[in-house]
């Protein structure tokens, strides 16, 4: 009797985070699934009327779009690279026996918890700017022609920016793996002869690989959405040069209001999600138990 | 001689390891140095001790109404936090103490949502908040943020609910302890760290989540994620000004986030990384 009123009440606590969760789930997607078949423009008094699959095909033959899916994929690809790398190098560093691990361990972590706009704007006006940047002073301090980064590289100049922020995460996440990792069996493999190298490939590796396949998911997760770092900088552009999906999307929505036209790159970015979702679920899932 | 060899290693590491750090920190800390200075220091060329002004400070408070942005942020952080928690407290305790069959599907949906990209509902969010007049206000901006994190926050809470034994319920039961006893006098006092830490991390989420915040705000609810945005234009080119505002945009949250590493690692990695 009494579980049964357990469940009861369980049930009742359960239900406003799913209904709530439900409800933010289906109605936005619906629409902008419904929006997507439509002609419907904020700016025309005409109304709306059905488009069909007009909407995907004009984002489909837009040379814009196309530019779009592969920045987007060149700088979540870029920033996972260094990253990736950078992480593992510097997390196997902080491992070692150092003097001051704690502030080294804060100060490599801060730049995470720097809000977007606020790292984009240091990087642009502070490190990378042609004239006064920090980046210009030690080219001059060299002779060499100072660099205009946002014209010259605008993408690579993003995914340094982006890569800085989420470098602290990987970091983060691959020491736990590696603080974790069996001391004596570390140990043994030194006492038998083997090299770093392979001490690092046939130990280490294997150690962390399940926190490498985490990190790599769930900061592809975000590194699709990213938005403010981009708005502050380049505008997108110089053209499309560092316009991704989010920002064409954006862009359609907010300065064109072409509301069918952004739906539809709204779906397209959804199916996008949903591939890299559905391995991350599977990672994420076989934890559980 | 071992112990020789072991220390100067020790030495080197730390050499290294030091290096990487406060390169990897030091735009962080030349934003602080910038703040310090005047405007014509600031683009004065590269220059590590400033003339220690605070000129910058209060510039950015008489000129900006800094205060506005940084009271949004603060509202819009705490609000969102405090409502996540009342929603997902009773879901997270409800799933960790009484799961059913279907409890881990549940788990696995509501982090599905998470996965949904911001900009695929940025049209319908858009016109919803322009139908309801909630364009540019607080709390239709708090009620989004708190609908975002919500699948973190359950997450959290269940994997810290679950860490405590549910031999302790039984234990209180035997005893006679009625629910509403076994709530506030066995469960409460386990559970307070781990809400503390899930409120902590989604603190810092809230504020710094910069898609939402831009798109819904102007002037009136723009948090400091879109203030500083706005710097973006031509007139941002008063560097000092924007590194003060950089830096108490910056400041709180990072104090915040070197508190709650390990909660990090665990809320972002949902429980996959400890």
């Amino acid at each position: 009797m009494a579980t049964q009123e357990t469940a009861k009440i369980a049930r009742i606590m359960r239900a406003p985070a799913i209904i709530l969760l439900l409800i933010w789930m289906i109605v936005p997607l619906a629409m902008t699934l419904y929006f997507s078949f439509l002609n419907y423009n904020l700016l025309n008094p005409a109304g709306n009327s059905w488009a069909g699959l007009f909407n995907y095909k004009y984002f489909y033959t837009d040379p814009a779009f196309f530019q779009a899916v592969w920045n987007t994929l060149i700088l979540v690809l870029g920033v996972l690279l260094i990253t990736v790398i950078g992480g593992i190098a510097i997390a196997m560093l902080i491992d070692q026996p150092i003097f001051g691990q704690g502030v080294v361990r804060i100060l490599v972590i801060s730049p995470f918890f720097v809000m977007p706009p606020v790292a984009a704007l240091i990087w642009k006006n502070m490190i990378m700017h042609p004239g006064y940047g920090v980046f210009a002073d030690i080219a001059k301090f060299f002779g060499a022609q100072p660099v205009d980064w946002f014209a010259q590289y605008p993408l690579f100049s993003i995914i340094i920016i982006v890569a800085w922020q989420w470098l602290p995460f990987a970091t983060l996440i691959l020491l736990t793996a590696l603080q974790s990792l069996d001391g004596e069996q570390m140990e043994a493999a030194e006492m038998d002869g083997a090299s770093f190298f392979s001490r690092f490939i046939y130990l280490t590796l294997p150690h962390i690989a399940r926190a490498i396949t985490v990190v790599i998911l769930i900061q592809t997760i975000f590194l699709l959405g990213v938005y403010a770092e981009i708005l502050v900088t380049t505008n997108g552009g110089p053209g499309y040069a560092t316009t991704n999906l989010v920002f064409l999307i954006y862009r359609a929505a907010r300065l064109n209001f072409d509301i069918g036209g952004a739906a539809a790159g709204g779906i397209i970015a959804v199916v996008l999600a949903n591939f890299v979702a559905f391995f991350l679920m599977r990672a994420v899932g076989k934890n559980l138990d | 001689m071992a112990r020789a060899v072991t220390t100067r290693a020790k030495i080197g590491f730390t050499a290294a390891a030091w290096t990487v750090a406060l390169l990897i920190f030091f735009p962080i800390l030349y934003a602080i140095i910038t703040s310090l200075k005047t405007e014509p220091e600031a683009i004065a060329g590269f220059d590590m001790i400033p003339s220690f002004t605070f000129e910058s400070y209060r510039a950015v408070q008489t000129q900006n109404d800094y205060l506005k942005p940084f009271m949004n942020s603060v509202i819009l952080a705490v609000g969102s936090t405090i409502l996540a928690l009342i929603v997902a407290i009773p879901a997270a305790w409800a799933m960790a103490f009484s799961p059913t069959k279907r409890t881990k599907d549940i788990l696995m949906w509501m982090l599905s949502t998470k996965m949904m990209p911001a900009v695929a509902v940025l049209v319908p969010i858009y016109l919803i908040f322009l139908r309801f007049g909630l364009m540019d206000t607080r709390v239709g901006l708090t009620v989004m943020l708190m609908l975002i994190n919500l699948p973190i926050v359950v997450w959290m809470l269940y994997t810290y609910f679950r860490e405590i034994p549910g031999e302790i319920l039984e234990a209180s039961r035997m005893d006679g302890a009625s629910l509403w006893n076994e709530i506030i006098y066995v469960l409460t006092p386990m559970a307070v760290p781990g809400i503390a830490s899930t409120m902590l991390l989604n603190i810092i989420l809230a504020w710094n989540e910069s898609f939402w915040t831009i798109q819904l705000t102007t002037t009136n609810a723009a948090p400091l994620t879109a203030f500083i945005a706005s710097f973006s234009s031509p007139q941002g080119l008063f560097w000092a000004k924007l590194s003060a505002a950089s830096v108490m945009a910056i400041a709180p949250i990072l104090i915040m986030g070197w508190f709650s590493q390990k909660q990090l690692v665990r809320g972002l990695t949902f429980g996959a990384v400890k």
